[in-house]
């Protein structure tokens, strides 16, 4: 593959998800969610029977693309963070490191200025983890220096289960 | 770029329909929405134009099931067909794990797969990735058309790596989840490489 795969560990998992539900109580959001930019959810807290969540982890990495390819075309490298008001909720995003975005959406309990406050301390320890994450990845040869990879004996079997054959 | 999370064992694989303009992209995508399980796939996003034309991306989860203990979940992406989209076309293959590309069988249709082809080969390549290497199936489309070209014709235009051929009417559902088949096996295939 031409770029590292994202392999997340139970122990980074936890501590992700554990940054996450002190966000979303300390901002008085509804919901936060971590997706990285190619769109797939990496950790959530909230009221999340609501949401299709997966649409929209999709939809925020779709609009951060194409911001992105804004902000490149008038000469900036990124525009780090997108807020959207809505009559009841809104919904602010920023990117934390070279891969994830964070989106929390909040209503009248809180305001745009807590929400910033506290998605700029959670963003630091955020980013400190996906460096960690990026670093092992980069000095262990793949999953396999850490354990057995659960993929390296699939078998053609496996895959035509997988579409009810 | 496969995200594989050991916490909820999970492996989320994303794979994008690319090609020319009404080539059916967008149409074998709507086909696995409609055939697949509904416990098993996700909501149907499609960003379009008020005349149903793909302005920026449709969107598909599916749950395919179990490999190994991890489930196994592939997004769907299509990108907007139309030349002048060029710009989006690139952002939706960033991260990707495999391509199916889908050409339009009609003969009048040709030059635009073969262009279409040329232009996924320059955006892969900026997003880091080789044409000739990344899990790739081609799939011929609109098969039931009258000025459909002939396979072999459109093998010698359009194939270059012996990648799987696989002939389709994405309307009716020919071939659609034959396409997606062999699109998974080589995507986990890498992974065993991996």
């Amino acid at each position: 593959m031409a770029k590292l795969d994202l392999v997340m560990f139970e122990e980074e998992y936890k501590l992700l998800q554990e940054i996450i539900g002190r966000l979303q109580k300390d901002a008085q959001a509804k919901v936060v969610f971590l997706v990285d930019k190619n769109g797939q959810q990496i950790a959530a807290s909230g009221d999340l029977k609501s949401i299709d969540a997966t649409s929209l982890a999709s939809l925020t990495a779709g609009n951060v693309a194409a911001t992105d390819g804004l902000a490149k075309l008038i000469g900036e490298k990124e525009f780090s963070l997108l807020f959207h008001e809505g009559e009841k909720d809104n919904l602010h995003i920023s990117i934390v490191g070279k891969r994830g975005i964070l989106v929390v959406l909040f209503d009248q309990n809180s305001s745009l200025a807590l929400v910033r406050l506290r998605v700029k301390k959670a963003s630091k320890e955020l980013q400190d983890i996906f460096d960690q994450v990026e670093n092992r990845a980069q000095t262990e040869t793949g999953v396999g220096a850490r354990f057995e990879s659960p993929f390296s004996e699939i078998t053609d079997e496996d895959i035509d289960k997988l579409f009810g054959d | 770029m496969t995200f594989i999370n050991y916490a909820s064992r999970e492996i989320n694989c994303k794979i994008v329909y690319y090609g020319p303009g009404l080539c059916g992209k967008t149409t074998n995508i709507q086909w696995i929405h409609e055939q697949a399980n509904p416990e098993k796939r996700g909501k149907l996003v499609s960003l379009a134009t008020e005349t149903d034309r793909t302005l920026f991306f449709d969107f598909l989860p599916l749950d395919m099931g179990t490999v190994k203990g991890f489930k196994v979940r592939f997004h769907l992406y299509t990108v907007p067909g139309q030349v002048f989209y060029d710009a989006s076309r690139k952002l939706i293959l960033r991260g990707c794990d495999g391509v199916i590309y889908v050409a339009d069988s009609q003969r009048a249709r040709m030059e635009a797969n073969i262009e279409s082809i040329a232009n996924l080969a320059t955006n892969l390549k900026e997003n880091g990735f080789d044409i000739r290497t990344i899990p790739y199936v081609l799939q011929l489309n609109k098969r039931d058309m009258p000025s459909a070209a002939t396979v072999d014709e459109m093998e010698r235009l359009l194939r270059f790596r012996n990648e799987p051929m696989i002939e389709a009417v994405a309307n009716k559902g020919t071939g659609v989840i034959e396409t997606l088949k062999a699109a998974a096996r080589q995507i986990l295939l890498e992974l065993q490489k991996s």
